[in-house]
């Protein structure tokens, strides 16, 4: 493919090397991937490649999108950066968007319990999947989650609720080889002796994508490294994948460049 | 080691005694608790699938992974699927846990639930209830005995999740029940054990005639992560682990076991402890261009070297170099080119005076052509 999308270190370490020259979905065969951020550098970046590699002309990948963080036109202006217009997929249906900012969403003006309202929730991405396999064959299905602690918050904190959520989700990876990315922020469950909800996470997810600052503190060109451990070792393909990459990034306007330390001068 | 808790879980319980029963506990530093699971899983199949056991079945409770990849895991390992029905049943708790699928189907959003698997699989659409559950178990362990007094191995996957819905106590209630009741042969299950409080875990060690824990090979030192060293652990721990063992005997003795595993490609592998300290040893010493470390051969050849101490006693004229006088300077230069070359194997050292004018220790003081 001539005009195949530049493979960054971070496609390398979700792949392994060369495989985004096909220019799969990055979440193939109904992985989880996990980002985990802190409050020094964001993860959202990390999102967003995802999303675009999703989205990209390469790929067929139909994308359901829960956003808890922001609104549809912060992702719509972050996108259209980055050479990728939501509104356009999102009119192709390779997009849906459940922008769970807004207040009547799923009926949780009626008083309904939170229980319902995820239950609710649910059924409309299942129902997505269902619709999306009916009348394309073999469109691989990406569900997003940014992030996965402000659903706690609208869970009113209770963790099992999302916990639950989040494995009904993650089986529609066995029913109809949907991907699940999530987003969570590792700092806020700093203050507990066993943050539960973080831990369950990582035994879940194939891949857990770390976002962290340098080790060594602020620096004007390196933005800060990712982590990325991979773990997903049974795969057809026959490449083992249990790999651990590192490497740093630096964050540009319309893109991120990364790099393996020192490697830049 | 494995091998022997294989056996064990295989020949099952005396009459009139618990059922054995193994937890096998892993933590995220070293996650690789279902790989063990699944080779405990697939060895006992084809224990019962050859008649070699004494359960006549497998009941397996899937809580954190689905009924497909236990179908495409028996396929693996070459069993036939459609015959598996007579002895593998597969209570489903993962596919609809919380009965959210079968109210949004009720409803009319969407549409039918299947597991999507081809082995006999019955659904469990409340997990909370531990009740139900223990009772639908029994109820499939009966039709793999066929409604005689045969016996069956209950697997659960994993307790961890079970623990998430319900309390310590109901779970240890579930197990204990198993394991006192007359038709279950062996049981085995999963437990994460930092997801858990201690008291959680203890509670199901005590239940457990067997446990085994999943550590990783080498502890890594806390430390930034990015640092080379800890990447290149982490990424062993994903790979290999100590398997250790702790068994209770009827009387109460307890033993210790240990081993390693790693995981392949067509399941995991155990061997014997390779020295630790080694292994240690190994990963310790940062990567660097010159080699710090000696090969057999070099080790042998130091061990030979005789120092100039040691050839005395062994008939020779004992020379004792005090720094004072010196030896008759002569028969110092000369006396070590004699010695030498006696056993081509053994290692020498031979000392030259370097010149005669080199006088030991005089009484002139050398800093007398200083002009201080």
């Amino acid at each position: 493919m001539a005009n195949a999308l530049p493979s960054t270190l971070l496609d390398e370490a979700l792949d392994g090397k060369g495989a985004a020259v096909f220019s799969t979905s990055p979440a193939a065969d109904g992985r989880m991937i996990l980002v985990e951020d802190c409050v020094e550098t964001s993860g959202a970046f990390v999102v967003h490649h995802l999303l675009k590699r999703c989205l990209s002309p390469h790929s067929s990948d139909v994308v359901v999108f829960l956003s808890f963080a922001h609104p549809f036109s912060h992702y719509d202006r972050v996108l259209r950066k980055m050479g990728c217009n939501l509104s356009v997929q999102r009119d192709n249906k390779r997009l849906m968007f459940l922008d769970m900012l807004m207040v009547e969403r799923l009926g949780r003006d009626r008083g309904k319990t939170s229980e319902d309202v995820f239950i609710a929730l649910y059924g409309e991405i299942q129902k997505a999947v269902e619709v999306c396999l009916s009348h394309e064959v073999g469109q691989p299905i990406t569900v997003i989650i940014d992030d996965v602690s402000l659903m706690e918050v609208d869970a009113n904190g209770s963790s099992n609720l999302v916990l639950d959520f989040l494995h009904y989700c993650y089986s529609l990876a066995a029913q109809f080889g949907c991907s699940l990315i999530t987003l969570n922020h590792d700092d806020v469950y700093s203050n507990e002796d066993r943050p539960g909800l973080l831990l369950q996470l990582e035994y879940l997810a194939d891949v857990v994508i770390k976002v962290e600052p340098l080790a060594t503190g602020l620096a004007t060109d390196v933005h800060g490294q990712l982590t990325v451990s991979n773990k997903g070792i049974h795969d057809g393909s026959g490449k083992s994948r249990n790999k651990v990459h590192n490497f740093h990034f630096r964050i540009k306007d319309s893109s991120v460049e990364y790099f393996y330390p020192g490697s830049k001068t | 080691m494995a091998e022997w808790i294989c056996r064990t879980l295989r020949d099952g319980g005396l009459e009139g005694e618990h059922a054995p029963a193994l937890t096998i506990n892993d933590t995220i530093t070293c996650p690789l608790g279902s790989f063990v699971f699944d080779h405990f899983l697939s060895q006992l199949s084809s224990f019962i699938f050859c008649q070699k056991s004494q359960s006549n079945g497998i009941v397996l409770v899937a809580l954190s992974r689905s009924p497909l990849y236990y179908e495409q895991l028996l396929k693996s390992k070459g069993f036939d699927l459609v015959t598996s029905s007579t002895w593998f049943k597969i209570l489903d708790c993962y596919t609809d846990p919380l009965g959210w699928r079968s109210k949004l189907v009720e409803s009319g959003s969407i549409r039918n639930l299947s597991s999507g698997s081809s082995l006999a699989v019955n659904i469990c659409k409340n997990v909370k209830d531990l009740d139900e559950l223990l009772s639908s178990i029994l109820e499939l362990g009966r039709e793999l005995s066929g409604g005689g007094k045969g016996r069956f191995t209950v697997a659960i996957d994993s307790v961890s999740a079970l623990l998430r819905h319900t309390s310590v106590s109901s779970v240890a209630s579930l197990v204990s029940n198993l394991r006192s009741h007359d038709q279950v042969s062996s049981l085995f299950w999963l437990l994460h054990l930092d997801m858990h409080e201690t008291r959680g875990t203890a509670a199901l060690e005590y239940m457990s005639s067997m446990k085994a824990t999943i550590e990783p090979m080498v502890q890594s030192v806390d430390g930034p992560r990015g640092n080379s060293e800890n990447l290149s652990l982490m990424e062993q721990n994903l790979r290999r682990g100590k398997f250790c063992v702790r068994v209770k005997r009827r009387n109460g003795r307890v033993r210790m076991m240990f081993e390693e595993f790693y995981v392949e490609k067509s399941g995991i592998k155990f061997t014997p402890l390779s020295s630790e300290n080694e292994m240690t040893a190994q990963s310790l010493v940062p990567k660097v261009q010159f080699n710090l470390e000696l090969s057999e051969k070099e080790r042998n050849d130091r061990a030979k070297v005789v120092l100039p101490f040691e050839h005395q006693g062994n008939g020779k004229t004992i020379q004792i170099y005090d720094g004072r006088k010196s030896l008759n300077d002569g028969k110092a230069e000369t006396q070590p080119t004699s010695v030498q070359k006696v056993d081509s194997n053994r290692g020498e050292i031979i000392y030259f005076r370097d010149s005669d004018d080199e006088m030991p220790d005089s009484d002139e003081d050398p800093d007398d052509d200083l002009d201080i």
